[in-house]
């Protein structure tokens, strides 16, 4: 296993301010770090639910909460409360901090057979226009559920 | 007529006076004190330190009760003598009085324990009204202050400086907090809660002596070390004030001694209070000297048959958010006693009974003190509480909330800092027609003290009133279940200035995603804006000044004030959006553009670009005004409400707001841009405004109430920012105008608002021209982001190698 693993320097721990999550992108993959005050936690920056960014929630202890619709999901297990109990847990990364820098540790096997939609960074997503003769109705993008 | 000297003029002595005086008139009464102020009430200065009530607030007697009374009233003359043979005393301004019976009630002074230096200049107590004078003015903002003593007046002073601004830090000789009145996990919770307010707490430690030249410059311990400081409290307790009982030949032990009629060892002088030792016991608490004052009352007007029989030990810590009661034993764990107890370390409660044969004997509430005076009641009555047993911790369970007014006789003193009993509030409550709290203080001066009463007095007004006060107090959040305006108030007079210092002391030290964003628009609205925002505790469309997409993208909306723009500003909007591929570009309902699908990180280019403010249409705040083209074109328009709505739009944008607010402005009652129903609107007519509030047209429908009429487009203007701050400042967080209208009902608001008197309209503009001076357009943090990674993913500074 420790063969497989790998660690990653990511960030000075300063630039994930107290109690709010930041995005970072490790092989395609978007990775929210959090600062829970006495350490670090990272989990995969995508609800369970529908997609939400949880690196944008609120943080208290060591919960988000997703910002599109309130799911509450434990930082250091992944897990999420949900009414219906139904919602699979969100990926965990184990963090550790080593002279002011947070470390994210990556399974190599993992990292390579997961190559998920999202693994296009954002930025050079295709853009769909809305032109204002086009009657296509607007769908959402790729949405999960 | 007999003279009576009474020597003191505080609680004790007149408390003892007042009792006399329902006597037949007996005395001619000569009162001398050696403070200058009339009587107040000494429990409540360290609410006067911590800026919750002014010193006039806690004068119990005015000038008029001792001129009422006929009482020969001395004050500032220190009496020095007193010779029991010829029955004088002498006082410090060369006065000699006769008497025929005297009354000590001297009371104590600081005690400072044995330690070098406490008479340098910076070393202070904390005793009377001329001590919280003296710390008031020494206490600023980011002073280091030293308060030796961790008893009651010591964290009470604490609190206090703290609230002032210092930096405080409690010493204290013993393993914990309160020793007297608590046990060490008792001990150990108080010091959680009062670190959590930010006061520093070193227990076990000794002090040895005050540092400085001339003026106190920091504390050094026993074991050599050193604690810096500009100034330095003495509350280490108090010593009996027994000169003048050693004067005038009495027996003194700790204190005078009296017997079970109040009486000294010379059957003319009597003492009462602090000064006097019965049983083997002195107490430095209220309710006992009112206890006293009364068999003394009985005694020295010649009635038999009171006895004093010594007073059940309970103490009140008056720190707000500190609940700490103590009474009875404080609870060895030795054979026979049963100790009872309760803990939940997130709320920081700390519940422990002491019980023997089934009789409660000692009781220790931290955290959550609403049940003392049930405690207090089975302990005074040494009550059987076989029956109780499995309920002892918690309310009775019938769901009676009635029940602990009722289990109370009509004689009980349910007030003890003015004695004042449950039949007499009744009684007023009956026949003055009374039916809140504020009428009961006023009539009653019950709970005017130190409050611990309040809880008791509301069951009972309850209970006796018919049924008005229906309103039940919506309460924040589970994780801190106190109403909002409750914690306003709290936040206001404890100058709490961070979301998270509430939920330190206040709550479960947590929070969620509901309660805080609430408290942190609690901390905009309380503080004008002035305080420094924990951006963590806000909700993401106000961490990064745009509107959270499903997809994770961000909507941008330009403010465009009244809904008029210009070739020039569509141009830029219209090169943004092609720049930046923004997928789709809309016009709103409320007459302005959205740029939807916007990447985070392209936020502060798209803003700059603009150069147009934020329309707040993220946010709960100001979010537009729409307006009709009212006289500039239109040929119905008969006011112009476009330069209106603009004005309006102008003057409230960049404010926060309970919930989002929307406005309209129309010319004429044709009503083209809907103001009818918006949170705010200017409806106008031939020479004059409509301003109307509460309108909707939403989730719910509802037409706007009319607030008042007014001649001028000023007029409307200013009537409607009273209205906003109204609203700002008493809402609670998420409640629309038209579900706050409806629960305080218009003519209420109108009350508050329109019709106030002068100085509460200008408190409400200055309130609101502070908010607004102090806010800006929330999009200028592109340029100068409160973080370096606020819009920016963080680029990892390693890459994965393969």
């Amino acid at each position: 296993m420790s063969q497989d693993s790998v660690w990653i320097r990511i960030a000075a721990c300063e630039n994930i301010p107290l109690l709010e999550g930041r995005v970072t992108v490790v092989r395609g993959r978007q990775i929210a770090i959090f600062n829970v005050g006495d350490r670090f936690l990272a989990v995969e920056n995508r609800c369970p639910h529908r997609g939400g960014p949880l690196a944008e929630g609120i943080v208290f202890g060591t919960t988000v909460v997703c910002p599109l619709h309130a799911r509450k999901i434990d930082l250091q297990t992944g897990t999420v409360a949900d009414p219906s109990n139904s919602l699979p847990c969100v990926s965990t990364f184990p963090t550790r901090v080593v002279d002011g820098i947070v470390e994210l540790q990556f399974c190599l096997n993992e990292l390579e057979k997961q190559p998920l939609p999202d693994d296009v960074a954002p930025r050079d997503r295709p853009i769909r226009w809305v032109q204002r003769k086009s009657s296509a109705p607007i769908s959402a993008p790729s949405e999960v559920l | 007529m007999e003279k009576l000297i009474v020597v003191g003029n505080g609680m004790a002595g007149i408390g003892c006076v007042e009792q006399i005086l329902k006597y037949a008139r007996k005395f001619e009464i000569t009162l001398f004190g050696d403070e200058t102020h009339l009587n107040y009430n000494r429990i409540l200065l360290s609410s006067v330190l911590a800026g919750e009530k002014s010193a006039d607030e806690i004068v119990l007697n005015s000038l008029e009760w001792y001129e009422k009374n006929d009482i020969e009233l001395r004050l500032g003359v220190r009496i020095v003598e007193v010779d029991p043979v010829q029955k004088t005393v002498a006082g410090d301004d060369g006065s000699i009085t006769s008497f025929d019976k005297l009354l000590l009630a001297t009371g104590s002074n600081a005690l400072i324990p044995p330690m070098e230096g406490t008479d340098k200049k910076g070393v202070y107590v904390f005793r009377n009204l001329d001590d919280t004078r003296a710390l008031l003015d020494c206490s600023r903002s980011g002073a280091k202050a030293i308060v030796i003593g961790g008893g009651l007046l010591g964290l009470e002073a604490a609190r206090g400086l703290q609230v002032q601004g210092c930096e405080v830090t409690v010493v204290h000789l013993m393993d914990r907090l309160m020793e007297r009145q608590l046990d060490l996990a008792g001990g150990s919770y108080l010091k959680a809660r009062m670190e959590c307010m930010g006061v520093q707490v070193l227990l076990n430690h000794n002090t040895k002596a005050i540092l400085g030249a001339e003026k106190a410059s920091g504390i050094q311990f026993a074991d050599g070390t050193e604690l810096e400081a500009d100034f330095v409290v003495v509350a280490a307790g108090i010593r009996p004030n027994v000169e003048l009982g050693r004067k005038a030949g009495l027996t003194v032990r700790r204190a005078i001694v009296v017997n079970d009629q109040m009486q000294t060892s010379n059957p003319d002088i009597f003492a009462v209070g602090e000064c006097v030792e019965h049983n083997g016991v002195c107490y430095g608490l209220v309710a006992p000297l009112l206890e006293q004052g009364k068999v003394l009352a009985a005694t020295i007007t010649g009635h038999t048959g009171a006895n004093y029989e010594g007073t059940v030990p309970a103490a009140k810590l008056k720190i707000m958010g500190v609940e700490v009661f103590s009474a009875g034993e404080i609870g060895e764990n030795t054979p026979g006693n049963d100790i009872v107890r309760f803990e939940d370390p997130a709320l920081g409660i700390y519940k422990r009974l002491t019980l023997r044969e089934n009789r409660l004997v000692g009781v220790i509430l931290v955290g959550d003190t609403s049940d003392s005076h049930r405690y207090l009641n089975w302990l005074q009555l040494k009550q059987d509480l076989t029956e109780a047993r499995r309920h002892l911790l918690f309310p009775q369970p019938a769901g009676d909330s009635g029940f602990d007014v009722a289990a109370v006789p009509d004689s009980k003193v349910i007030c003890g800092c003015h004695g004042v009993s449950k039949g007499s509030i009744i009684r007023a409550i009956q026949e003055r027609g009374l039916s809140t709290l504020g009428q009961v203080k006023e009539c009653t001066r019950a709970s005017t003290g130190c409050g611990s009463c309040t809880e008791l007095c509301q069951q009972l007004l309850k209970a006796v009133v018919p049924a008005t006060q229906g309103e039940e107090k919506k309460l924040l959040c589970r994780c801190v279940p106190i109403s909002e305006e409750q914690l306003r108030e709290i936040v206001r007079s404890q100058r709490i200035r961070s979301v998270q210092e509430v939920l330190n002391i206040y709550g479960n030290g947590l929070g969620c995603e509901a309660c805080k964003p609430a408290l942190s628009y609690m901390m905009d609205v309380v503080w004008c804006g002035e305080h420094k925002e924990d951006r963590s505790a806000r909700f993401v469309n106000d961490r990064v000044h745009a509107n959270i997409q499903k997809d994770g993208t961000f909507s941008v909306v330009p403010r465009i004030r009244g809904g008029v723009t210009s070739p020039e500003e569509l141009r830029r909007i219209a090169d943004v959006a092609e720049k930046y591929k923004v997928p789709m570009v809309k016009i709103t309902g409320s007459q302005r553009i959205d740029l939807l699908g916007v990447q985070k990180a392209d936020l502060p280019k798209i803003w700059a670009e603009l150069g147009m403010p934020s329309g707040q249409a993220y946010t709960k705040g100001v979010r537009m005004v729409k307006t009709c083209v009212g006289t500039d074109f239109c040929r119905f328009g008969v006011q112009d409400s476009t330069s209106a709505g603009i004005e309006l739009e102008r003057r409230f944008e960049n404010l926060f707001t309970p919930h989002k607010l929307k406005m309209g402005a129309v010319g004429c009652p044709r009503n083209c841009a809907e103001a009818t129903v918006k949170d705010i609107g200017l409806l106008g007519q031939e020479g004059s405004w409509q301003v109307v509030v509460g309108g909707a047209a939403g989730k719910k429908v509802r037409k706007a109430d009319l607030l008042v009429t007014v001649e001028s487009t000023e007029e409307a203007l200013q009537t409607a920012a009273l209205f906003f701050q109204y609203y700002r400042e008493n809402a609670n967080y998420l409640e629309r105008t038209y579900d706050f209208v409806e629960r305080v009902g218009i003519e209420r608001v109108r009350r508050e608002t329109v019709y106030a008197p002068l100085a509460l309209q200008q408190g409400l503009r200055e309130r609101l021209r502070k908010s607004k001076a102090s806010s800006r357009d929330a999009w200028l943090e592109g340029d100068e982001p409160l973080h370096p990674t606020q819009f920016v993913q963080i680029e990892p500074i390693e890459r994965l190698a393969g």
